[in-house]
């Protein structure tokens, strides 16, 4: 049997000790699009910032490919939400795109020409082809997400997390973002979005996971976008963890 | 003509001006511009502590005490934003203060116990370019040679922790390796510097120049070669003038120098000066006379 | 420095009395010391104590208005002021310097957010730009101010230690120099704080909303900056560019302490004298100095604070996590053995058990020895080396620890998409968490459930 692409078992996140996201568990082991939705505060973004490292767990492991996450960083691509940067920064649009390869490169070596054609091409499949000399600066929110998108394409990862890439874009971005998304799963790459439009959800994607701090359901989503289980999701919190993550934080406060 | 002591001098700050201008394009980018100032402070103890237990004046001894001490107020720095509630600005006074209280306290108390030998560790506070030796440009030249050397190596992996620490980290790079790194360039740059520019000054040499580069480029590569430039030339600058008229301290006099080429880069520079941007009528608020006379002149046309 | 002990003297030849003299004489006579070294002292004392009072309430401000970087860009340019007003006049006198020094102060504040703002300049580069470049203007400027009082050595080391030697006459008295502007400063300072005590509490707390009701933060920004700069300049004739110790670190320390800002300033003030004082009396013994040996006492007391801190001292934090660690482990021990008793063939006697087992039940690491060693003493287990058993009290306990467990793991099943074999996991690290008023809200919340997902009766 072939180990799953991304395996997460028993997931918990706290931030300064109070729990947020609680005992996920969570396997995708075809390639696909899997859409996280939830509503506002619901962990969302927390589950694919721990997933990727970037938020400490305090139990749980999350595997890939069966190997540890945090060794396949090679073959996984981040997009997060906008505004992570310094926008200020002295940097092209197209330098920004070639970042994209300096995990292949590894340490020391410059890009050479395979690289600098591959950026030029991702910026291509993102539009952005024009843009290429700019400051990074000096675009639109939605052209700006598209450099980042370009950035994950140069990658050229297995496993893409993207954090919310239709928030807040034009609708030129938004069709660029999900004939993207589409052309991707297309190759047989798997990519996971946290997705914030409900309508959109079961015209895009495969698989959808319904996240409440903790997952209350997930699965293709003929089966698992149903209107009880959104009602689930979106039915207001559960007072019972509220109050637990009260107590825990509070036995646990060293602070 | 100028005495073989003024080519040594101006060989240094030229020397130290480059590497400062190297090192401060970083510091600059990855807001990390008072970190030099913390370390050229925290200097200062060590400096008296290498002084006391070796009982050399060596500055090799002198400096390897000071780097030592400036990376522990470093660290000390990254220890109590981790552990308490402070937030950074106020941890960053606290570290500078106290190591220099320390430092201060060290010096009187050599001079009062070394009274006969003559201990010129006060001149490392506001630094004496002007008696800058042989052995002081080399120890510069072979920090720049270093500094130049992981700067070209790992261009690309600095660029990227600087940018985007985040997407750094999620490709598996070190970030905090990479940011350590970069902490010890500072580190070593402002040491060497410290007899020249003095605990107080060297920060400015890190700053100013790499902050006057960022008007005239959108490109890194292009800053940093930029602020090497201006480093160089206000090092020059300011080392001729002082030598020109006696009296006049080198230091500070190369701090104005990289202020006076800041203002100028502000003012001039093309795109992001002010000139130009009044022009171009995206700061007209800034030079409100610049924009009426632009007014004026369409008026007229 | 030499100048100002000799003009000292001359003035205690000229018979003006100094206040306190007898209390300084019965001192010295008490600690059998010569007087006038104990007058000396009691005077540099009482001016570092103002001027640490001045420093620690204007500090404390800076402090929570993420302002401290400003304390020590104004100590800096201070040089600058009075250079530029010894360029313009030629002379040296105190109160021009005094408002150039105001000048240069405000000038840094306005500058260092101007090319923050204007240039695109990083806050924290246009800080060191704006800053630096005083200071060495004001340096150059010294640097050529030859014969004339300029004091750079002041600037750079402070002078504590003459404070209490250099006086002047005031009404008939002889009084530190020092106070002539340390005692308005502490008097500006007190009476800005009465005066603006809600809008400056509101506006460091919430400029927003500060805003929104009428009080204008701009305004209450450089009003403090102007206090602030006042203060400072006083301060540093005494403690030089060291002023920024006395500003930030005892309001920082007192900050550790408190959450609540009258305590706050109280704390910082406290803070500041004693550094002061503990400061120049060290330096007295280790012929150091002063300026610089109350910088050192502030770190040294910041230390203290951080371990010793009763809130969030790195002492009290270890010492809870270490107390949670062993309550854990004992918790594992009783319900380990609970479970051993459900499952023997006579569930209503304790099971026997053993020493070696309940260590390894405990999980076996450093804290499995103070674990059992805490379940003994609060007679929760009972017993000798070989037969260890559950008290009744001990009994009681593990059981509720079960149905915690269970009712935990029920809850899980019904809310959360989990595997059966996935529920044991998380219900065995939070059933330490549930105490028996989130075990009622669990049982409602079920609807009062006899067993637990894998069959087994949840204990009352």
């Amino acid at each position: 049997m072939t180990a799953a692409i991304l395996d997460i078992h028993d997931m918990t996140v706290a931030y300064d000790r109070r729990p947020v996201l609680w005992n996920i568990d969570y396997t995708i082991s075809e390639p696909g699009l899997t859409a996280i939705v939830g509503p506002n505060g619901a962990g969302k973004s927390t589950m694919i910032r721990s997933v990727m490292g970037l938020v400490p767990m305090v139990s749980g492991e999350v595997t890939a490919w069966g190997q540890p996450a945090g060794s396949q960083l090679d073959r996984i691509s981040y997009v997060p939400q906008r505004g992570s940067v310094d926008w200020d920064f002295p940097i092209s649009v197209f330098e920004t795109v070639l970042m994209g390869t300096y995990g292949a490169l590894g340490w020391f070596r410059r890009p050479g020409r395979k690289q600098k054609a591959l950026a030029a091409e991702c910026l291509e499949r993102v539009g952005m082809q024009d843009f290429a000399q700019r400051q990074i600066g000096r675009l639109s929110g939605g052209q700006q997400q598209r450099v980042f998108l370009a950035r994950a394409l140069a990658q050229q990862a297995d496993l893409y997390f993207m954090d919310e890439p239709m928030a807040g874009v034009d609708a030129a971005t938004e069709r660029i973002v999900f004939d993207l998304l589409r052309s991707l799963s297309e190759e047989g790459r798997t990519i996971v979005v946290v997705h914030h439009d409900l309508r959109t959800v079961a015209e895009y994607f495969d698989n959808v996971v319904l996240l409440n701090v903790r997952v209350v359901a997930s699965g293709p989503v003929a089966t698992t976008f149903t209107s009880d289980n959104l009602q689930a999701t979106y039915g207001g919190r559960l007072t019972v963890l509220d109050q637990m993550a009260e107590a825990v934080q509070k036995q646990k406060e060293t602070t | 003509m100028p005495g073989s002591q003024t080519i040594i001098v101006l060989l240094g700050t030229l020397l130290l001006g480059i590497a400062a201008g190297l090192v401060g394009t970083f510091a600059v980018l990855r807001k990390r511009a008072l970190v030099g100032d913390v370390v050229a402070h925290s200097a200062l103890p060590g400096l008296c502590v290498a002084f006391m237990l070796l009982e050399s004046r060596s500055i090799l001894v002198l400096l390897s005490g000071a780097l030592l001490s400036g990376l522990l107020g470093a660290a000390c720095v990254s220890f109590l934003k981790r552990v308490t509630r402070l937030r950074e600005d106020a941890v960053l006074g606290i570290v500078l203060s106290v190591f220099y209280g320390g430092g201060i306290a060290l010096t009187r108390f050599i001079q009062n116990t070394w009274r006969s030998e003559r201990v010129d560790l006060e001149s490392f506070i506001i630094g004496r370019a002007a008696t800058m030796l042989q052995e002081d440009v080399m120890q510069i030249g072979i920090v720049l040679t270093i500094a130049a050397v992981v700067v070209v190596l790992l261009f690309k992996e600095l660029k990227l922790v600087s940018f985007d620490e985040q997407f750094c980290r999620v490709q598996g790079w070190s970030s905090t390796g990479l940011d350590g790194l970069l902490m010890l360039l500072t580190a070593i740059t402002v040491i060497v510097g410290l007899p020249a520019a003095g605990v107080i000054l060297t920060a400015a040499l890190l700053i100013i120049p790499a902050a006057a580069a960022r008007f005239w480029t959108d490109r890194l590569s292009h800053m940093m070669m930029i602020a090497c430039a201006f480093g160089g030339l206000s090092g020059v600058t300011g080392t001729l003038i002082s030598a020109r008229i006696a009296g006049l301290p080198t230091g500070p006099l190369i701090v104005l120098t990289a202020a006076f080429i800041f203002v100028a880069s502000w003012i001039f520079a093309p795109h992001r000066g002010v000139l130009f941007r009044a022009r171009e009528g995206l700061d007209t608020s800034l030079l409100p006379w610049v924009a009426e006379r632009q007014e004026d002149d369409g008026g007229a046309a | 420095m030499t100048n100002a002990l000799m003009s000292a003297g001359l003035l205690l030849c000229a018979k003006i009395p100094i206040p306190l003299t007898g209390l300084t004489n019965r001192l010295a006579e008490l600690l059998s010391l010569p007087p006038n070294s104990v007058q000396n002292a009691f005077w540099t004392i009482a001016v570092g104590a103002v001027c640490a009072v001045c420093c620690a309430v204007a500090g404390c401000f800076l402090v929570l208005r993420k302002m401290s970087l400003l304390g020590d860009a104004l100590s800096h340019s201070v040089l600058a002021g009075t250079a530029g007003v010894y360029l313009l006049t030629g002379q040296v006198s105190p109160l021009p310097m005094l408002i150039g020094a105001l000048v240069a102060g405000l000038l840094t504040a306005v500058l260092t957010q101007f090319v923050h703002e204007r240039a695109d300049v990083p806050e924290d580069s246009s800080i060191g730009i704006v800053f630096t470049s005083l200071f060495a203007f004001g340096v150059v400027v010294v640097s050529q101010a030859k014969g004339v009082h300029l004091d750079l050595d002041c600037v750079l080391f402070g002078d504590l230690a003459l404070a209490g030697v250099n006086l002047n006459p005031m009404g008939g008295y002889l009084w530190p120099a020092a106070f002539r502007t340390l005692i308005p400063a502490l008097v500006i300072t007190l009476a800005f704080l009465a005066v603006f005590w809600k809008e400056l509490k509101l506006s460091s707390f919430d400029p927003v909303f500060a805003t929104t009701v009428g009080i204008s933060a701009g305004l209450m920004h450089y009003l403090l900056t102007t206090v602030v700069a006042l203060v400072t300049i006083s301060a540093m004739e005494v403690v030089g560019l060291l002023v920024v110790a006395l500003l930030i670190v005892p309001a920082s320390i007192a900050r550790l302490l408190t959450d609540k800002l009258s305590t706050m300033l109280w704390l910082a003030s406290a803070v500041g004298v004693a550094c002061t004082t503990s400061g120049y009396l060290l330096a007295l013994w280790l012929e150091s100095s002063a300026a610089g040996m109350t910088a050192v006492m502030s770190g040294l007391l910041l230390a203290v604070a951080i371990v010793l801190s009763p809130h969030e001292g790195l002492l009290v934090r270890a010492a809870r996590t270490v107390r949670l660690r062993v309550r854990i482990c004992a918790e594992d021990v009783l319900a380990g053995l609970f479970r051993q008793q459900e499952r023997s063939s006579t569930p209503a006697q304790p099971v026997q058990s053993s020493r070696t087992e309940c260590l390894k039940l405990a999980g076996g690491g450093l804290l499995a020895a103070p674990a059992l060693r805490w379940l003994q003493s609060s007679r929760l287990l009972t017993g000798t080396r070989e037969d260890v058993r559950l008290t009744t009290q001990g009994t009681r306990y593990a059981r509720s620890l079960i149905r915690s467990h269970r009712l935990w793991e029920s809850y899980l099943l019904e809310n959360f998409n989990l595997p059966a074999d996935h529920l044991h996991d998380p219900a065995e690290a939070m059933e330490h968490y549930i105490g028996p008023e989130m075990q009622e809200r669990l049982r409602d919340e079920l609807s009062q459930p006899a067993e637990d997902p894998h069959g087994r009766s949840i204990p009352d």
